[in-house]
């Protein structure tokens, strides 16, 4: 079965014709945006916002082109390659620059245009009266061509740089408001901890190198077939632990919360809708090797379902409104993560709720981010309550994405999320059970804590400051429109994409078939059982927060609650585990080299000064010690060659 | 003898013509010395010397280069390597006349006493310096010196190349002894130079004696063919006369256990002169051995290389070694000058044409490089008198940037380190050892590790140019004149030049590489 899957997966890519040949265009633009904007300087500073924001709309339009050529061809010939330049001409290994134009890609070059641009559309608004947006802009635009990048690359060595891109981008951004200490060490901690991830990543490069003689997808596919399953596992393990890093997945998770300290916008597109979810793209990109190392799909399975309990039981008890949204990405990226390592059964869902998930939690991003404009930047839903009747806009629209991640039918969540679940309980043995049980109860955690946020925010007393009294109200249109649109896609892209089937027959050339499979429970109880805990939830949401009066200080709350608090002890893990071992690795290092080294380095040169302090005294400064000298030089060298005859 | 038999020698004029300017020059200056005015003596002298030189150099790409020949009756040869040797003779020889010739604004020049029996800063020697005694015969002396080097270099007998060797050492152990400032340090070194350099005069010529007694001649393709065709009654002449001929030439190149002299002599001679001798001396004698030992007893070398390879490990070591303890520049040169006799021996033992091309190149940087850094330390001065201890060295790079850059260069070209004409010159001088074989393999080992030693000494000396405080405010550089100024600049440029793009050299030097017999 799976063998036939990577055979049907085995797209072979007909040369690029017609908009895929200007494909290049899509990186180009957004490049060219950003360097115009940061090498410009100030010059720059007065249309600099609204180039960055043309810029990516024309990446969207071309990237619409792309799409409906590649809709317009039979389904065997939607992948083109864009060769571009000859890259690393070194000996027997040759690599070109190329740019692989398929269902998947353009899948995400549309998110990515899209969503992009409509983020920088808002952050006009947003980012109205920072005296360096400018610099925000180009980084935005910077990010918007790595990404493209990211996903467009035809070999894993190109994707690298697309992903260390993105990783650029997201330090600069994270870290853009610099002069605050601890948003530059949020920045450097996202940093340090990607380092993580893509050491894995770099090394599964390697590892790809060595096993195939070539890092291009092409290669890589055909030969995953006849490569050794140890082998296949190894690469998939370190291609996860790469997926891990950028995506914020246990055990590489701690970042993302820390990473909300970057403006609102960028916590939208980049910690929520699209960067973080690269890893499950490799993931899916690397179907070939995963459909042949059943163990490394399952270790993304379970690093899936781990992070997607952890995401949610984090975010039930934090205050900070980004840093419950960041914890719901984390675990909605689990489900992603989740459904890619199921294999061919879940590689099209994931990829699914992962389109999903991009609007709809973008659109909360951006709601969130209005409440914050409208609350003088307060972040703590403690201190906000009864916004409904004030921003009626942003109550709408953040409604309907509320409603879509919950899994309210027909909302798109309910499609998306809704198929992972039934694809998690697929399968023999324990793992559906286990799967499929940590998909369905993370729902229900899910539809408590987005409630709880809901709740806290829009409804209830008023929990506000009062000094200085904040006077919320719907920011005006470059801002809402953004959020509108987002809304309508949270409402109904699933609706459009799911039950027509549409979503898994376009990416059926890339991910193999779908196949038929049926849960081990049947799908009716599935849907009732999801809904049902849904409701519970969001209920039990209700009453204790909606009904309830919600304190302005978080009580004293039971050990889980506490442990959830502080991201149930990550960083004080991280910190025993690795940090404190490192520092003293670090210690033991530097004694090791100033008395083991440089006592090596200092004893020899002692012993070399030492030896020319005594040769020195042969130097008298007489002339006849030195003809005595020379006389016996003379006598033992011919001595010497008179004993060797 | 019947006066009938004698038969004139033919000579090839035009292979021999820069030799003859340069003699011719030599005179001249010798009558310039006795007739010209005073005023004006020492100006004529430098142009004179100068153009003499320079129209040697003209000379030998005109003509000499399109007659090699072997002329003189068999005893001058004029090949590749000869001409090679006496054009870069010829070059460095100018440039360190011209640094010679650096007065510092006074009448004379500044190195040399203008009268030898006077005390520095007397009122005799006021005396002089208002007559305008100037010892400008140093210049006519150098002309001389580098007459005999080209002999030396071109020398195809025994008997010549001891007649070179005597003309181009003469001329030195005077000049040695001339030094302006700390003159009885100058005129010991002059007289330990003659005493060790007649000693080893008779080295050499007891070791010519044998070798003629052996072979019948002392024409270096008659020992050759000696050797070849050997009957065996007189083999027990020829290893001593081989090793005591070595020992004559090893004694001018430095090596050790011949080079106690070096460190003295470098240190006491005026700094011009020691510049001179380091890079003109070292080119004359390497040229003589690389002659000796591949055109004359290279045919039985498994007998004696044994003896030279020893000899250049012992260099290589002492004089790497020794340096780390020197506190004064200029010995720690002359050291640092035997260490780098000892790595051109180990392109000497590769007994290749790939190795002679490597030493040839070898000699040339070390050239340039050594007459600038002679003429920069000439220049760095405390209280009237040059600042030759390292601890005046301390923090000149604060205050005299340029010089102390155009230094702590030099001292990186001498480290070898990448991108300076000695990281090339020991690469072609060690890659054909290497290629030679495990002896060859184990010196350049060795050879490696001295490197490592004199990196040492080299980088400390920076470092205290540049990261250590000044311990007096009263050393300074005083301002070279534009002759100097132009000596020393060529040297970093061709330094510099040789290190970026060594190609030019490279090809020069192994096109030059081939003996004529």
């Amino acid at each position: 079965m799976t063998s036939l899957l990577a055979e049907d997966s085995a797209l072979s890519a007909a040369d690029a014709s017609g908009a895929s040949s200007v494909a290049w265009l899509l990186i180009a633009l957004p490049l060219v945006g950003a360097a115009v904007l940061l090498l410009g300087g100030r010059r720059t500073d007065r249309f600099g916002p609204l180039l960055a924001t043309g810029l990516s709309w024309g990446s969207f339009v071309v990237g619409l082109a792309v799409f409906l050529q590649l809709l317009g061809l039979p389904t065997e010939e939607r992948a083109q390659d864009l060769t571009l330049w000859n890259w690393v001409p070194a000996g027997a290994f040759q690599l070109d620059v190329g740019l692989l134009v398929d269902p998947l890609s353009t899948s995400f070059v549309l998110l990515i245009t899209f969503v992009g641009s409509l983020i920088h559309v808002y952050s006009i608004g947003y980012m109205e009266n920072d005296p360096d947006k400018r610099r925000f802009f180009a980084y935005l635009n910077l990010f918007v061509a790595s990404m493209l990048l990211l996903v467009l690359a035809d070999s894993y060595l190109l994707l690298f740089v697309g992903w260390e891109g993105v990783g650029l981008a997201s330090y600069l951004l994270i870290g853009f408001w610099n002069w605050n200490p601890a948003y530059a060490t949020a920045a450097n901690k996202a940093f340090f901890v990607n380092r993580v991830g893509d050491l894995g990543l770099a090394i599964g490069i390697m590892v790809i190198f060595v096993t195939f003689g070539s890092v291009d997808f092409a290669t890589v596919s055909e030969g995953a077939a006849n490569a050794s399953q140890g082998t296949l596992t190894a690469i998939g393990l370190l291609l996860l632990v790469g997926a891990c890093g950028k995506s914020a997945q246990f055990p590489l998770q701690s970042w993302l919360g820390d990473a909300m300290a970057g403006p609102t916008p960028v916590s939208a597109l980049i910690h929520a809708a699209t960067m973080v979810t690269a890893g499950v793209y490799l993931v899916v990109r690397s179907n070939p090797i995963y459909d042949g190392a059943p163990d490394a799909r399952l270790a993304v399975a379970l690093v899936g379902a781990i992070t997607l309990l952890f995401g949610a039981i984090v975010g039930c008890a934090k205050d900070d409104i980004k840093k419950v949204l960041a914890a719901s990405t984390m675990s909605q990226i689990g489900y992603m993560m989740l459904a890619a390592g199921l294999g061919p059964v879940g590689y099209a869902f994931a990829i699914f709720h992962l389109l999903t998930h991009g609007f709809f939690k973008a659109g909360m991003f951006l709601g969130a981010g209005s409440v914050m404009h409208g609350m003088n930047d307060q972040v703590n839903l403690r201190r906000y309550g009864g916004l409904s009747t004030f921003m009626k806009i942003t109550w709408v629209t953040f409604g309907l994405g509320w409603l879509a991640i919950l899994g309210v039918p027909p909302f798109s969540g309910f499609w998306s999320k809704d198929s992972v679940i039934e694809a998690a309980f697929v399968g023999e043995g324990w793992q559906p059970w286990v799967l499929g049980g940590v998909a369905l109860l993370g729902a229900g955690i899910t539809a408590f804590y987005m409630s709880r946020l809901f709740f806290m925010t829009f409804h209830g007393e008023k929990r506000w400051e009062e000094d200085p009294e904040p006077h919320p109200h719907d920011p005006d249109r470059t801002m809402t429109v953004p959020m509108i649109v987002l809304a309508v896609g949270s409402a109904g892209a699933g609706l459009l994409l799911g039950p027509t089937g549409a979503i898994t027959s376009w990416l059926a050339p890339v991910v193999g078939e779908h196949g038929e499979e049926h849960p081990v429970l049947p799908v009716w109880l599935i849907v009732a059982l999801t809904l049902g805990l849904v409701a519970v939830g969001a209920a039990y949401a209700w009453v204790r927060y909606g009904r309830d009066l919600v304190p302005e200080v978080a009580p004293k709350a039971t050990a889980i609650t506490r442990a959830a608090r502080v991201d149930l002890y990550q960083d004080a893990v991280n910190e025993g585990l690795f940090m404190r071992p490192g520092i003293h690795l670090t210690r033991g290092l530097v004694f090791a080299d100033a008395r083991g080294v440089d006592g090596a380095v200092g004893g020899l040169a002692a012993l070399v000064g030492g030896l020319s302090s005594r040769l020195r005294r042969l130097q008298t400064g007489y002339a006849r010690s030195y003809a005595l000298t020379m006389l016996t030089g003379v006598v033992t060298v011919l001595g010497a060659l008179w004993v060797i005859q | 003898m019947p006066a009938a038999e004698f038969q004139a020698v033919q000579v090839d004029y035009a292979a021999v013509a820069p030799m003859l300017v340069v003699a011719a020059g030599a005179l001249v200056g010798v009558l310039v010395e006795a007739f010209a005015p005073r005023r004006s003596r020492q100006r004529v002298q430098v142009w004179l010397t100068t153009l003499t030189l320079l129209a040697a150099f003209a000379v030998l790409l005109l003509w000499s280069r399109e007659s090699m020949t072997v002329t003189l009756g068999g005893s001058v040869v004029v090949d590749g390597v000869s001409l090679f040797l006496m054009g870069a003779l010829l070059v460095l020889s100018a440039l360190a006349v011209l640094v010679m010739a650096e007065r510092f604004g006074g009448v004379g020049s500044d190195a040399f006493t203008p009268m030898g029996s006077s005390t520095p800063g007397s009122a005799q020697e006021d005396t002089a310096t208002r007559a305008g005694y100037a010892t400008s015969e140093v210049f006519p002396l150098a002309l001389f010196a580098v007459l005999g080097m080209m002999v030396f270099v071109t020398a195809n007998d025994l008997i010549t190349m001891f007649v070179g060797l005597e003309v181009l050492s003469l001329p030195l152990y005077v000049m040695t002894g001339l030094a302006r400032r700390r003159r009885l340090l100058s005129q010991e070194a002059a007289l330990k130079y003659f005493l060790l350099g007649g000693f080893s005069s008779a080295f050499f010529l007891f070791g010519a004696a044998l070798l003629y007694g052996y072979a019948g001649s002392g024409d270096l393709e008659a020992i050759s063919t000696a050797i070849s065709t050997a009957s065996g009654d007189l083999d027990g002449l020829l290893i001593p006369g081989v090793v005591l001929t070595m020992v004559g030439l090893l004694f001018k190149i430095g090596a050790v256990p011949f080079h106690s002299w070096t460190p003295d002599v470098y240190q006491g001679a005026p700094t011009p002169v020691t510049g001179f001798m380091a890079a003109c001396t070292k080119i004359a004698a390497f040229g003589a051995l690389l002659r000796l030992a591949y055109v004359g007893v290279g045919a039985n070398r498994w007998d004696w290389e044994m003896g030279l390879v020893v000899v250049a490990a012992l260099t290589m070591v002492v004089g790497a070694v020794l340096s780390v303890t020197q506190t004064d520049v200029k010995r720690l040169l002359a050291y640092s000058s035997i260490a780098h006799a000892g790595f051109i021996l180990v392109g000497v033992l590769a007994f290749s044409q790939a190795g002679i091309g490597g030493v040839l190149f070898y000699l040339v940087a070390y050239g340039f490089m050594t007459v600038s850094a002679f003429g920069i330390v000439a220049m760095v001065r405390q209280g009237g008198s040059e600042a030759s201890h390292l601890s005046q060295w301390a923090g000149l790079g604060r205050r005299h940037p340029v010089v102390a850059g155009t230094f702590a260069f030099l001292l990186l070209a001498f480290a070898g380190i990448p991108l300076t004409s000695g990281f090339t010159a020991k690469y072609a001088a060690f890659a054909p050892a290497v290629a030679s074989g495990t002896t060859g393999t184990v010196l350049v080992v060795i050879a490696v590790l001295a490197s490592a030693v004199t990196a040492f000494v080299y980088v400390r000396l920076i470092v205290l140019m540049y990261f250590t405080d000044p311990t007096g405010d009263d050393v300074v550089a005083l301002v070279p004149s534009i002759p100097s100024t132009v000596a020393i600049t060529v040297g970093v440029l061709v330094t510099v030049v040789a290190g970026i793009i060594p190609g030019l050299a490279l090809d020069l030097a192994s096109s030059a590489s081939e003996f004529l017999l």
